[in-house]
């Protein structure tokens, strides 16, 4: 469904990205480990689009579309969606018109009439149960005045609204204690399926205790240095980084 | 929720850009010759069946607008204006005032109609009374009846010179006197209709009271004159909407709002102004200096004013609250956008006179195209309104680099029991946010529609249901073509 | 008739001694400075940024002017002790509006403090005097018209004066007194220089109406503090105008202080030229009695990249009346401007008026701007708070008032002037500055407050 081929990205004038490859099919999870800085944010950035990212090289294609052709808004109707690491606050705009926007911008997409306001409601409470996300939650402003952990709920749920095909975990274990923690990564299983696939980028192990990946791979000054299987992520926890870095700065002299 | 999710829906409704209320209605009109002098002025006040201290309180604001210069002080870039240029009486033709709805001229109806209002329906369904003012004349009031039997007066301000000349007499420049300003002296020679507005005491007003405006006749102008008197405890919510067809040469608008609120009354005055505002390279458009205050006179007297500012060329706007009497309490909610060429200054004027008055202000101006915005406040303590409280928050949001946006606040307290508090932001639209609802799946145009209304917000909930809908309906039109 | 005709006939009578006693670069604008004055008077009260101030009040009593520079000589011991302990400066006097050189001073080489009608500093005085003041300025123009001599700093570039400079002000005579001073400060680029101001009153029951232009200079990447502490008296009125053009990478801080005075009317101007330029302004006014200051500041951001902060924070007692109107002004094509600006205010007694005007005109989009102003009173908490443990009234006045204005006393870039203004307000909220006219050491102020 997605295959990135040597992307290179900047922003403002500094590379960040030298050359990604990556290939992800339908119902597989991979994660995304590396240090900091080493441009996990990024990709997941110019995946979605941010404008404050220039490509500077390469390629993706999301189901043999030209994903970086795309406005950020068509690659979210095409069905990739990115969980933030830090959600920006939207003062004044409640969660359910927000919602009721980008549900029916994607129905528009598709040619579909929009939601009656009875369905949608009811699509609401449905997802909403799925990351125990409060009630009262979904009646404020976007984001607003939300604890850390509430942003994160937040995420999960509009994943769960928007249904995408492909779903990039930012950092979303960052901040989180156990409980939320658990709370968040169970509502990406129950969402998980055969047809859809999910990248999560993360810094720690501890995430993948509860989101099984089926590749890890290790990103460093912007490549992709290191793929295996889930063993990978625990050699990572006992070991860190710094075999990683010797290994390839060694051959990189 | 619901009520969100409604206005949602409408928004995306609005698809034009252009300005929808631009039609002209063919109506028979009767229009005096251009010009002003106190020929003009008695002629004025004749067709009218005035009485004589209304013609000599006409004549004296014309002799004292002859020694006023334009004012200069505000922020905009004003062109000359010939009033000599102006016609200063312009009146659908009718043989009499309609007795009932089937005597209004269908073309006028219809009209009303095309902005929404069709009287029948209001009438019917919304038990919203209206007040219709087509250039300058007053032309149905509804729901008069159901109204008279609680004692509440809602006519025209011609008929009430007419049926109820004591008050009239007794408050018509009490609060906006002829010598106020260039303009309110203007208005006090030539004003030819508007509304009036009677609550007795104790009464609450069973329904919102609501004026529409409409300019239609070319190369006039609109003087029109509003006064509302809510006696002791009684409570009245009052709404004005205005319209004008697109023409490419600037038309006057020179309003007087006044406003009396005694003892424990309240009264809420709400307006949409969507007056044509020129076309996108800044030509045509109305020139809207009204001239709005209300007298808090009574202990415990509450105003609020709503203003949802979309339209004119330019704005010269400040609804005011004189808080004479002890635990009075004003308000002012504001929400200016503008556009293209626009230019708006307007704001507000706080006086705290009585002890232990309060005020709140909250003015949220938006600017994109070429417009200039402005937000101009005055808020004064006198020495012996003890214990008053204002707190003012002003807020300007930029969306395009060409677009201007000011904050002039005066601040003069005179006792140390007071607490005035102001605080303004400037900043440009939040690409963050932007981003986040394009990866979301909206286009940055309908981004920036959701994050505007939602900065608009805590002003648009002020607003009565209907009008609030309208008002977020007219954010998204009015800024439409201004993302570049 | 206007209050400047007095002094336009004054020149026109005797304009020849005037100039004979001058620098040719000051009588070389007198004719545009005549020539502007004609017809004008000073603004009143009222006019648009004079709402509380009647400039045209303040100028019309008839005030003696030095016109022929007879000498006197100051007695320098007093504001000796007045000196900041412990702060190391290169002290300079101006006796009411002529320069008393230093020769003991030390500067580093190429630095010049001097006369500007000392003929050694001709070329550089010409080549700035008047180019930023306008003379279409009333006040500027009859400044101009009067002034015959003024204090020169001029820092070369790319030279780090380390000893900061002080100029004291005195004011010394037993009639009116006019004095209309001048000063120039030309920072080159990359200089750095720190330059304390102090206007003192040796005659406490004299009227003195004291001008001032300022005129400052700060070059590419060049660093200027100036502190302009007013310490004088209640009869001491002054109108000055300090006038600020920065280059790129420039850093300027202001620090506008009146601690005692009449009326006061400062106007600051200041303009950003050049990117990522840094500005602080700051000022703290204190009045009693029937004291009056009214601070006018401008920061224009004419150039984007630039970050502005600005600070003025008033406490006013008694009949005092206080006013502010700071405004920020964006130009198009200015991006990645920051500017914030706040003014906040006490009226501790039911009589004391505050005016405050404080104006955002913003004509580009990436901007981050914002400002604030309050009026209010001491927290009554904490008041009550501090009572209940033990601290009397009065002392939790002072206390409170003295935490209020700690932020303008931290902005100070001087450890040894901070000390002393903390020192000084202290003892200006006890109400104990009047009687230290004589400075006595401090010691003996806090047993008056004790006797208290």
């Amino acid at each position: 469904m997605l295959e990135i081929k040597d992307l290179h990205a900047q922003i403002e004038g500094k590379e960040i990205l030298k050359g990604i490859n990556l290939t992800v099919k339908p119902g597989e999870v991979h994660a995304i480990m590396g240090p900091n800085g080493s441009g996990k944010s990024t990709l997941a950035s110019v995946l979605a689009g941010n404008p404050a990212f220039t490509v500077t090289g390469g390629s993706v294609t999301f189901y043999g579309k030209d994903l970086l052709a795309m406005p950020p808004e068509d690659r979210s109707h095409e069905g990739l969606f990115l969980s933030f690491q830090y959600p920006v606050e939207i003062p004044g705009v409640s969660m359910v018109n927000f919602m009721r926007a980008a549900i029916n911008e994607k129905r528009k997409y598709y040619g579909q009439e929009p939601l009656s306001a009875s369905d949608f409601l009811k699509l609401m409470r449905e997802k909403r149960s799925i990351v125990e996300l409060d009630n009262k939650l979904a009646s404020r402003s976007v984001n607003e005045g939300f604890s850390g952990g509430e942003k994160k709920r937040n995420e999960i749920f509009q994943m769960a609204m928007l249904e995408p095909r492909l779903s990039i975990l930012d950092e979303t274990d960052s901040g989180l204690d156990i409980d939320a923690l658990r709370t968040v990564a169970g509502g990406v299983n129950k969402l998980k399926t055969d047809n859809n696939a999910t990248i999560v980028i993360t810094h720690y192990q501890r995430l993948l205790d509860y989101i099984k990946p089926d590749f890890v791979h290790v990103l460093y000054k912007g490549r992709i240095v290191k793929t295996d299987g889930p063993q990978l992520a625990l050699v990572l926890e006992e070991k860190g980084y710094d075999w990683i870095k010797q290994e390839f700065d060694g051959l990189n002299g | 929720m619901e009520k969100e999710i409604e206005s949602k829906s409408i928004i995306d409704e609005a698809t034009t850009s252009e300005y929808k209320y631009g039609f002209v209605t063919d109506i028979e009109t009767h229009i005096i010759p251009k010009g002003l002098n106190e020929e003009v002025i008695r002629y004025i006040s004749s067709i009218k069946g005035e009485p004589q201290w209304l013609l000599d309180f006409r004549l004296k604001a014309y002799k004292h607008w002859l020694t006023l210069p334009m004012p200069q002080w505000a922020h905009l870039d004003i062109p000359p204006i010939d009033f000599n240029a102006i016609s200063y009486y312009a009146a659908p033709k009718q043989k009499e005032g309609p007795k009932s709805l089937d005597d209004v001229d269908p073309e006028l109806r219809k009209t009303f109609d095309k902005l929404g209002i069709s009287l029948e329906e209001q009438m019917r369904l919304s038990g919203v009374a209206v007040d219709a003012v087509m250039d300058s004349v007053s032309v149905k009031t509804t729901y008069k009846e159901r109204l008279a039997e609680l004692g509440v007066i809602f006519c025209s301000i011609s008929e009430a010179v007419r049926d109820y000349p004591d008050l009239v007499k007794k408050y018509l420049g009490t609060v906006v006197p002829y010598t106020d300003n260039f303009y309110a002296a203007l208005n006090s020679a030539v004003f030819s209709d508007g509304s009036f507005v009677y609550i007795p005491k104790g009464v609450r007003c069973p329904m919102e009271l609501s004026t529409y405006f409409r300019i239609n006749a070319a190369d006039t102008g609109q003087f029109e004159r509003t006064l509302i008197v809510a006696d002791d405890e009684a409570y009245v919510s009052y709404l004005e909407g205005c319209t004008a067809p697109m023409r490419d040469e600037n038309q006057l608008h020179a309003a007087i709002v006044e406003i009396v609120v005694e003892d424990h009354a309240m009264v809420k005055y709400s307006t949409v102004q969507n007056w044509y505002p020129g076309d996108k390279d800044g030509k045509g458009g109305i020139y809207n200096f009204v001239t709005k205050r209300g007298l808090c006179r009574g202990d415990f007297s509450k105003l609020s004013w709503t203003q949802v500012e979309t339209g004119s060329a330019i704005t010269w706007k400040y609804p005011s609250c004189v808080l004479s009497g002890n635990n009075s309490v004003g308000e002012f909610y504001s929400v200016a956008l503008t556009n293209n060429y626009q230019q708006a200054d307007t704001g507000t004027k706080m006086i705290h006179i009585g002890k232990n008055t309060r005020s709140t202000i909250v003015s949220k101006g938006i600017s994109a195209g070429h417009s200039q915005n402005s937000y101009r406040g005055l808020v004064r303590v006198a020495a012996g309104a003890t214990n008053s409280r204002n707190y003012t928050q002003c807020d300007s949001l930029l969306l395009s680099s060409t677009s201007g946006a000011h904050t002039f606040p005066y601040i003069d307290v005179r006792n140390d029991s007071s607490v005035v508090e102001h605080e303004a932001t400037t900043s440009k639209i939040n690409e963050e946010q932007i981003f986040y609802c394009n990866q979301r799946g909206l286009t940055t145009e309908d981004a920036i529609g959701l994050i505007v209304n939602g900065y608009a917000k805590e002003v648009l909930t002020k607003l009565p249901m209907e009008f609030a809908v309208e008002a977020q309906k007219l954010l998204q039109i009015s800024l439409e073509g201004s993302i570049g | 008739m206007s209050s400047i005709q007095q002094y336009i006939d004054i020149y026109k009578q005797l304009g020849k001694r005037i100039d004979n006693a001058s620098s040719p670069v000051f009588n070389a604008l007198r004719p545009a400075a005549l020539a502007a004055l004609d017809g004008r008077q000073m603004p009143t009260k009222g006019d648009e940024n004079y709402e509380v101030s009647d400039l045209e009040a303040l100028y019309a009593p008839d005030y003696g002017i030095n016109i022929d520079r007879l000498t006197a000589t100051a007695d320098i011991s007093e504001p000796f002790r007045c000196d900041v302990p412990n702060l190391s400066t290169s002290l300079y006097y101006v006796f009411n509006d002529t320069y008393q050189g230093n020769p003991q001073a030390q500067l580093p080489n190429g630095v010049i403090v001097a006369s500007m009608n000392d003929s050694a500093c001709n070329e550089i005085v010409s080549r700035y005097y008047g180019t930023i003041a306008p003379i279409s300025d009333p006040q500027v123009a009859l400044n101009s018209l009067l002034a015959q001599d003024g204090l020169l700093v001029y820092i070369p570039a790319g030279v780090v004066v380390e000893r900061p400079i002080q100029l004291v002000n005195l004011l010394r005579a037993n009639s009116p007194l006019m004095t209309n001073r001048r000063v120039l400060v030309v920072a080159e680029a990359g200089a750095q220089v720190k330059i304390l101001v102090c206007d003192h009153t040796q005659s406490h029951d004299t009227d003195f109406l004291n001008t001032q232009v300022v005129e400052v200079f700060v070059g590419e990447g060049a660093t200027l503090d100036y502190y302009d502490l007013e310490e004088a008296s209640e009869k001491t009125h002054r109108v000055s105008s300090m006038w600020v053009r920065q280059a790129a990478s420039s850093n300027v801080l202001i620090n506008g202080i009146t601690l005692m005075n009449g009326i006061t009317r400062n106007n600051y101007h200041i303009d950003i030229d050049g990117q990522h330029a840094e500005t602080t302004l700051l000022g703290m006014a204190i009045a009693s009695n029937t004291q009056h200051i009214d601070n006018h500041t401008y920061i224009g951001h004419n150039v984007g990249y630039c970050h502005s902060n600005e600070l003025f924070k008033y406490v006013l007692d008694d009949d005092a009346v206080g006013a502010f109107t700071g405004k920020i002004l964006v130009a198009p094509d200015s991006p990645r401007t920051e500017a914030y600006q706040s003014n906040r205010n006490i009226c501790a007694s039911n009589r004391a008026k505050m005016y405050t005007k404080p104006q955002l005109e913003i004509y580009t989009d990436d901007v981050k701007c914002g400002h604030g102003a309050t009026v209010g009173q001491l927290d009554q908490d904490a008041m009550f708070y501090m009572q209940t443990r033990g601290i009397s009234c009065q002392e939790a006045r002072t206390l409170l008032m003295q935490a209020f204005m700690s932020d303008i006393i931290d902005g100070v870039r001087l450890e040894a002037l901070r000390d002393r203004l903390r020192h000084l307000v202290e003892k200006r909220f006890a109400g104990t500055l009047a009687q230290c006219r004589n400075c006595t050491a401090s010691q003996s102020c806090h047993t008056k407050i004790k006797k208290k």
